[in-house]
Formats: structure tokens, C-alpha cells, sequence
């Protein structure tokens, strides 16, 4: 047995383990007792019991739209990618152009399989000449790492998975960048002087700088998940209490509010971000959910992915689009939409916008009921409530 | 927050105060912070004639839809416009400013103390 079949066997008897046992045990983040001193109500997300909220959705929605609101997204999966080969390793087994990142640089990116369907999204940071940090969803960790693992084949390139190591603390909103600066303890590493970017203030999104956290190493990433200016921080598990800590104590006074998933939820889909398992799955092509542009078909060499995606998208494939309501009733996921009697999608995602006033949503529809401005029906239980098809998103943030 | 003692409950989280033959109906602290805040709320109109377990309602957060279920049999005296147009009043003030429904009551269904509810949802 090779080391990488190896690995694979124990992943495949993790997976197994984590599938017949989740439900019982479920995982904890290294900032739990943090939440429950803060007075969280927990939620079960992909096996992990991760803060819901603390206070209120809509208080905490508005905060990271008018402030700040820190969020613990511990529970997602950072695999890390190092070698000779791991440029080319990467362009076979994503579906973006790695070559094209400056280190520091970022990248939104699918893992496809050979069907062209999503086994998740990504984001890809360039962390060196031949290191590159993945980042996938909780629940599609070990999805990931197996093929990523697999198509190391023939590369010099080695996946190793960090997810146990590794804690993830965003910061979003106005505010952030306020917050970053004037956090005690929190400073640039002395690598970032050599980038293009080398403050916070100047670092532009999708973009990251290497920094300390009293000595200890944190990657800084301008990115996120709400639609707001923000922040998202890599760190050591161990010392996540101290950095949560640091980060809220500079936020006092600046209007930084301890933030839940409910409202991350709220927050994308007004920014008309995709969720997998609502937007995205192994039976959507990118280009159905408008995220053609993350498949690269411009670079060298084949990808996983390639063959099929290069075919047309068939005529009958539903689409992704927005979706506007009237009133206050939302429409939710798995409401059957209809144009005139025809059923023609389902909706994925939906809210009562806290920022809009109005109930937003996200839709498969047939093609035909796609365009900008069709007026379509959702069944909101039983009854009809007319939806107008809309660009996504359905916010965005000032620039300066 | 503690649930009043002179209400009465039932395993669908919601609370009756009775006088006579009318009940007015909310749901419980526990249930509003459970749905997390409340954006809309539909309620019966006033003339209606409910059945006590049916659902008469519906109570939406920003995350999830849960169904007012009527606790007794009866006919809708009043429903509480103010929940209407301010949701919110549901979780600001369950026990009070945001009642559902007051009802004259035909029958009841099976109730609650609130030491009995208290023993329901572990508080």
C-alpha cells in the first residue's frame, strides 16, 4: 500500500466513522467555550455544534453591514499544497488558473468531478512560489481532500490536511479594517514589507498578507462571505481564544458584535454568494449556477472537468437566478416555482432581506423563464406570490 | 425568561391565558427565542372558526417557518394587528405585547402548567 492509498484508506474509515456517528458527537470548535460565555445558541452545521446567534440575527446582520461582527468559521477545511509541481498539480485538479496568482493572491474556484459537476467551492490562496492554501466547506472535507489527494498522481505535489490545526476568525463589515489596525498584538509579518500590497489599509480584495499574532504566525485574508469590506484570519487552534479575544476587545467601541451563522446566511444571500448543498452539488455544472467564469478552459493541459464542461450546456438545464418578492412572506428552499401553471424551478435560498425589506431568493428555473425581469410564482405553502427574476446580487456595498 | 404560572401551555410551545369562556393565545419565550427573530406573522381573521390542533397560523424568523397551531376550539374574538405590522413585539414581550390570538373558546385540547411545560423543555 502507497502512502497515498494509505491515506485515502484512512480517510474513507474517517468518513465512515463520521457518517454513522455525527449526529451523537458532534464536533466542537476551538472557540466553543468562548460562544458559551458570550451566550450563543448553537446549531448543528455539517456535524459541528457552531453559534447560531448570540443575540439577535437581525442585530447581528445589521452590525456587520453598519460596523463590524466577528465571526468563528473554525469549522471549515484548510488543505495545504506544496511542491515542484504544485502549480500543475492544482490546474488539473481545480477548475481556476493557479498560474495566475502573485503570491499573496486568492482565488474563488470549483472542485469539479470528471462530469463536470461541483464537489465544492474554494477559495485558493497563493501562499509561496510552490505553496497554495485550499479552503473548503465543513461538510465537504472529506470529499475534498480524497480526490485532491488522488490527483496528486504523477505530480510532485503534496495535500496535506490542516483542518484539525487550523482555526478561522472573519471580521466583516465597515469597521474591520479599524479593528485589524488596533489590535493588540496583531501585527504584519516582516515577509509582508516585499509585497505589493504591504499594509492592511493598501491589501485589496482577494488578496492576503502573512502576520503574528504575539509571535505566532496568522495569514490575513481580505476576504469573505457577507458582502461587506473584511477579514478573514488563519491561525493555530491553540491560540484562537487569545486572537477571538483581541479582536473583540479592539472592537469595543467600534461597534464589533460577536456574529452567527443564521446571519451569514442572510448576509450572502444578499450578496448572492452560493451555499453548497443549496446552490451548488455534484449534479450542477458551474456555468448553470453563473459561475462560468470560475472554469478556466484557457489554461494549458487538461483538468478534471474539462471534457465535459466543453460540451454546451444542454438546453433544458435549469439556471441559477434572483429572485424579488413583494410583502414580507419569503420565499424558502425547496418552494416550487411557476411560470403562469408551468412549474419551472425550485428555489434554493430565501430571506426576508434584513437589509432590503423585501423577501430575496435564489432559484433554479428552466432557461426559458431566466430573463431579467420574468414575473414567476412561488409556492410559499399554498399559495402564490409573484417573484421577478433579478441580477444577482441583491446587495452590494459602497466602494470608496 | 421564566414562564408566568397563572398561564396555561401547550407541547406546541404556545401559552393560553383563560378567563371564562375566552383565551387569549402567544407562544412561549422559549419558542420565539428557538425561531430566533420574528419578521412575519400570519394570523386567523377575526370570525374565524378554529379547531383546536389545526394549524390557524404561521410565525416566520429570518431562518425557519413555524405553524400556530390552535390550542383550543372556538371562534377568533380579536387578533393582535400589532404583531402584524412590529414581529418583533413577538420576541421582545412573548407573554405580553406580543399576544397572538384571543379566542372564545368551545373546547380545549389537552393543556399545560407551567411546571408541566417547564418539565417539557428542560428549564
Amino acid at each position: 500500500m502507497t502512502e497515498g492509498e494509505f491515506l485515502q484508506s484512512a480517510y474513507r474509515q474517517i468518513r465512515e466513522l463520521l457518517s454513522d456517528s455525527s449526529a451523537s458527537t458532534p464536533r466542537y470548535s476551538p472557540l466553543h467555550s468562548v460562544h458559551e460565555a458570550l451566550g450563543a445558541a448553537f446549531t448543528d452545521f455539517a456535524g459541528w455544534e457552531m453559534p447560531v446567534r448570540y443575540s439577535s440575527d437581525l442585530a447581528e446582520h445589521h452590525a456587520v453591514r453598519g460596523a463590524a461582527g466577528i465571526f468563528d468559521i473554525s469549522h471549515m477545511a484548510e488543505i495545504s499544497v506544496t511542491g515542484p509541481d504544485a502549480i500543475a498539480f492544482l490546474n488539473f485538479a481545480v477548475a481556476a488558473d493557479v498560474s495566475k496568482l502573485a503570491v499573496g493572491q486568492a482565488k474563488y474556484s470549483l472542485l469539479l468531478n470528471e462530469a463536470g459537476g461541483i464537489i465544492d467551492d474554494l477559495i485558493i490562496y497563493r501562499l509561496g512560489d510552490e505553496h497554495f492554501l485550499v479552503v473548503a466547506n465543513a461538510g465537504n472535507r472529506f470529499n475534498v481532500v480524497p480526490p485532491l489527494q488522488t490527483r496528486t498522481a504523477g505530480f510532485r505535489a503534496v495535500v496535506v490536511d490542516q483542518s484539525d490545526e487550523t482555526a478561522l476568525i472573519a471580521v466583516q463589515g465597515p469597521h474591520a479594517l479599524e479593528i485589524l489596525k488596533n489590535t493588540v498584538g496583531l501585527q504584519l509579518a516582516d515577509a509582508a514589507a516585499e509585497r505589493p500590497q504591504a499594509t492592511l489599509a493598501d491589501l485589496k480584495y482577494y488578496w492576503s498578507l502573512p502576520a503574528t499574532f504575539s509571535g505566532n504566525p496568522v495569514l490575513i485574508g481580505r476576504t469573505g462571505y457577507t458582502g461587506e469590506d473584511g477579514f478573514e484570519l488563519y491561525i493555530d487552534v491553540a491560540q484562537a481564544q487569545a486572537l477571538w479575544v483581541a479582536l473583540s476587545e479592539a472592537g469595543e467601541g467600534r461597534g464589533l458584535v460577536p456574529a452567527g451563522l443564521a446571519c451569514r446566511d442572510t448576509l450572502r444571500l444578499e450578496a448572492g454568494m452560493p451555499l453548497y448543498g443549496h446552490e451548488l452539488d455534484l449534479t450542477t455544472r458551474p456555468d448553470q449556477a453563473g459561475l462560468g467564469r470560475a472554469v478556466a478552459f484557457g489554461k494549458d493541459g487538461d483538468f478534471v472537468g474539462r471534457k465535459a464542461l466543453e460540451a454546451p450546456l444542454p438546453a433544458a438545464a435549469p439556471v441559477l437566478v434572483g429572485l424579488v418578492g413583494e410583502g414580507k412572506r419569503a420565499a424558502r428552499a425547496e418552494y416550487e416555482v411557476y411560470l403562469g401553471e408551468s412549474k419551472v424551478g425550485v428555489v434554493t435560498s430565501g430571506a426576508l432581506s434584513p437589509t432590503l425589506g423585501y423577501p430575496v431568493a435564489m432559484a433554479f428555473v428552466d432557461a426559458s423563464a431566466s430573463a431579467e425581469g420574468t414575473i414567476l410564482d412561488v409556492d410559499i405553502r399554498g399559495s402564490r406570490h409573484p417573484y421577478t427574476v433579478t441580477a444577482l446580487p441583491f446587495y452590494s456595498r459602497k466602494k470608496n | 425568561m421564566a414562564n408566568p404560572t397563572d398561564l396555561s401551555y401547550t407541547d406546541e410551545h404556545e401559552w393560553l391565558r383563560v378567563d371564562g369562556d375566552t383565551a387569549v393565545v402567544g407562544i412561549t419565550a422559549y419558542a420565539a427565542e428557538k425561531l430566533g427573530d420574528i419578521v412575519y406573522v400570519e394570523l386567523p381573521k377575526v370570525g374565524a372558526t378554529i379547531t383546536a390542533g389545526a394549524v390557524v397560523g404561521e410565525i416566520e424568523s429570518t431562518k425557519s417557518v413555524g405553524e400556530l397551531f390552535a390550542p383550543v376550539s372556538g371562534e377568533i374574538l380579536e387578533a393582535n394587528d400589532a404583531v402584524v405590522s412590529s414581529p418583533e413585539l413577538v420576541n421582545n414581550d412573548p407573554f405580553g405585547a406580543g399576544w397572538l390570538i384571543k379566542v372564545r373558546v368551545t373546547s380545549t385540547g389537552a393543556l399545560l402548567t407551567a411546571d408541566e411545560y417547564n418539565a417539557l423543555t428542560g428549564e
